[in-house]
């Protein structure tokens, strides 16, 4: 190999860090990463952070809760299937449910924009209080600022939400062992696609719905059925790729999956070859993938098929010794290909 | 889904590499022009069913791969004004030029769109009229007649206030380069099936006969690519150089007729950089007569910038199928999509990419952890 000095290469200048924050920054892959570990997480280093998991688990006197936090930054704020609003409770009970938890209580900061219609404002309310009400959980405090026109996008919320953890699981990538086989709840992409449809004005026979929904439900009949749940992660920005990699390189296991195993629906796919993406990378809102040991596999996924956000849930792989750090997937045609984590946003191919 | 699982058959794609396998006797080495055919090698794995005669190197048919740096320097001028919006696929935002990319101009306030269609500019145009849009028109013969479009549009509509970033390439002359190097070791083509949907593939006839090497017009689907493979291995070993056809369920001889017809009043042949392999006479388009006031390069007065690539850049090795990823040393180290060193690692196209996100960095196989 040869040495930084004497490799003459003459094509563009390496781009060894971005000065600013580019929008890749925040799209869930690698940049994300880099960014969290190298500026954000060493000026806050502390033991709770270590699991890297989407919500802290801690114990106050003889209870454990899980606490967590999100902000929704969607553009448009309408989208077939959902809102701002939906997004806003649901994500936040979706990250404690996660851990394991029984959400309760929520927080709702808003950051308006001047210029925004009461209206609009009125409409996100309403969601905000039909999707709390529907997942069973209060929002007992919250915050309202209004910033200049041009100086955000309408409406930005962030929530905080906390709840109780009732086992004694540790639902954690900590607790992922070899073997252990992955069961995915439904099929992939909605959200992303329809979010894109919306925006590009691009029109599909069929409107594509987004997924968004509360998963806590799901997760609560697992612990009831004694499913043995080692970890849990829905499925956000960087699609089932992306959390599929965050959790094989914190545990240092490989990740085999099987594409035959994986759903996902015909508008999403035909959108996908239509835009040159890999559904495997597009968001979604409503989607999680559980790491249970191989004997509560089938029984794990019978609970599932019994929620209706879960109806489709399907065994799609298992991890491994080997390969650690990489998820691995059988193609259709039986080949083995490695699945990468993206670098920042998904961005569309030319031809 | 109908038109695509067919095409995507595990048993189907197993019978044809039998078939491939019973018919080769000796090492071939092929190429596929197309960048979204090496795409689908890699992201179903179709190398792994063929026999270890067969070697497949990956062709300069990437768009974003081959766009010359003195075209992205000039995309990221223009796209700084704060006067212009600028619109692009989104696979060229990540380009890196000399100092960094277009999407690091728009973290720095500018206006930077990912657009699907150059008509959409154009929309974008009549909508804002007091802004310059700027379209980077990049691609081959697939994507030029939607932006010859665009400019005809532009012409007919009186839309002052809208041009295009020309760097359009033609196979047919990338194809006659890589036959008449030196060093060339391709035997066969594997010839862009969406190229040929518009310029049909009379003109590769030519080429097959003065080279007397198999080009085989081929798909983007695991069996179209395993049947192209099959049908040139074949040519190969029976001493045959034909030009054929098994994508004619979207492919005819004499392409998209109106198509053409408007490339020819809109653009004309040019000579053309490529990245990483240089110039290429008359391999490119550019806009041509009236159109030419449609042309970003002369509205913001660029046509006369010249950057230099300097020859040693591994990526056109690469494109020329000379090298492998694996052999360049910076590969999966210093280069990563993350931080790109040359466009054959940006583009979800580009080979070194799809070797990188597929295969991983040894040339055996797989990343360590």
């Amino acid at each position: 190999m040869t040495d930084d000095k004497n490799f003459a290469l003459s094509c563009p200048t390496p781009l060894a860090n971005y000065e600013q924050i580019l929008l890749a920054h925040g799209g869930g892959g690698k940049l994300m990463h880099q960014l969290l570990e190298s500026v954000v997480l060493p000026a806050l280093d502390n033991v709770h952070l270590q699991p890297r998991h989407d919500a802290s688990v801690f114990v106050v006197g003889n209870q454990k809760l899980a606490f967590t936090t999100d902000s929704y930054v969607v553009s448009p704020l309408f989208f077939a299937g959902g809102d701002i609003g939906t997004l806003a409770v649901n994500g936040t009970v979706n990250d404690l449910a996660m851990a394991g938890a029984r959400p309760l209580y929520l927080s709702l900061g808003l950051i308006l924009e001047e210029g925004l219609p009461v209206k609009t404002l009125s409409r996100v309310m309403a969601s905000i209080k039909n999707t709390a009400a529907e997942a069973g959980v209060q929002i007992i405090t919250g915050d309202t600022k209004v910033v200049d026109r041009g100086k955000g996008d309408g409406i930005f919320i962030n929530t905080a939400g906390i709840g109780v953890v009732e086992h004694s699981l540790d639902v954690a990538p900590g607790s992922v062992r070899p073997g252990d086989a992955i069961i995915l709840s439904g099929d992939i992409g909605r959200h992303g696609i329809a979010i894109m449809a919306q925006r590009a004005g691009l029109q599909f026979e069929t409107t594509i719905e987004s997924d968004c929904a509360p998963l806590h439900t799901a997760v609560q009949a697992l612990l009831a059925g004694g499913i043995d749940i080692h970890c849990l992660r829905d499925l956000t920005r960087g699609g089932l790729a992306s959390a599929l990699n965050e959790v094989a390189q914190q545990v240092k296991l490989g990740i085999h999956i099987i594409e035959t195993a994986i759903a996902v629906c015909d508008p999403v796919r035909s959108a996908c070859e239509l835009l040159g993406l890999d559904p495997l990378y597009v968001a979604n809102e409503g989607r999680f993938v559980a790491f249970v040991p191989e004997k509560d596999a089938e029984r794990a996924l019978a609970i599932l098929e019994k929620e209706s956000v879960c109806r489709a849930s399907s065994i799609i792989g298992n991890t491994t010794v080997e390969d650690a750090g990489l998820v691995l997937m059988t193609s259709t045609i039986g080949s083995t290909r490695i699945v990468d984590m993206l670098s920042g946003e998904q961005l569309p191919r030319i031809c | 889904m109908k038109f695509v699982d067919e095409y995507r058959d595990a048993k189907a794609a197993h019978e044809l590499a039998e078939c491939i396998k019973a018919v080769v006797t000796r090492p071939w080495t092929i190429m596929e022009i197309c960048g979204g055919q090496t795409h689908a090698i890699v992201r179903f794995g179709i190398d792994e069913l063929l026999p270890s005669e067969i070697t497949l190197v990956h062709g300069p048919g990437c768009p974003v791969c081959v766009t010359a740096l003195e075209l992205i320097e000039k995309a990221i001028e223009i796209a700084s004004n704060p006067n212009v919006i600028f619109c692009s696929f989104g696979d060229m935002l990540r380009v890196p030029g000399l100092h960094h990319d277009l999407l690091a101009v728009k973290a720095a306030g500018g206006d930077v769109r990912i657009v699907y269609s150059p008509l959409d500019a154009l929309k974008l145009a009549t909508e804002n009229p007091d802004k310059q849009v700027v379209f980077f028109a990049v691609g081959f013969e697939t994507t030029a007649p939607a932006n010859g479009m665009a400019a005809y549009q532009a012409h007919r509509l009186g839309i002052r206030n809208f041009s295009l970033l020309v760097s359009h390439v033609l196979v047919p002359p990338a194809m006659e380069a890589i036959l008449g190097s030196p060093h060339n070791q391709v035997q066969g083509f594997l010839a862009a099936g969406h190229v040929c949907t518009v310029m049909g593939y009379h003109e590769y006839e030519p080429i097959a006969a003065k080279y007397k090497t198999p080009i085989v017009v081929t798909g983007f689907e695991p069996l179209d690519i395993l049947q192209g493979i099959l049908m040139c291995v074949t040519q190969l070993e029976q001493g045959r150089y034909e030009v054929e056809n098994p994508y004619s369920r979207v492919v005819t001889r004499e392409g998209n007729i109106p198509a053409q017809k408007l490339l020819s009043d809109v653009f004309e042949v040019v000579d053309r950089k490529w990245r990483g392999i240089g110039e290429i006479k008359k391999s490119g388009l550019a806009l041509r007569g009236e159109y030419r006031q449609y042309d970003a390069e002369l509205r913001f007065g660029l046509a006369d910038r010249k950057i230099e690539e300097s020859p040693e850049c591994i990526s056109g090795l690469i494109l020329q199928g000379i090298k492998k990823p694996h052999d360049c040393p910076a590969f999966g180290t210093r280069c990563t999509p993350e931080h790109p060193l040359g466009a054959t690692m940006v583009s979800s196209e580009g080979a070194c990419t799809a070797y990188y996100r597929y295969r991983g960095t040894t040339a055996s196989g797989r990343r360590a952890g």
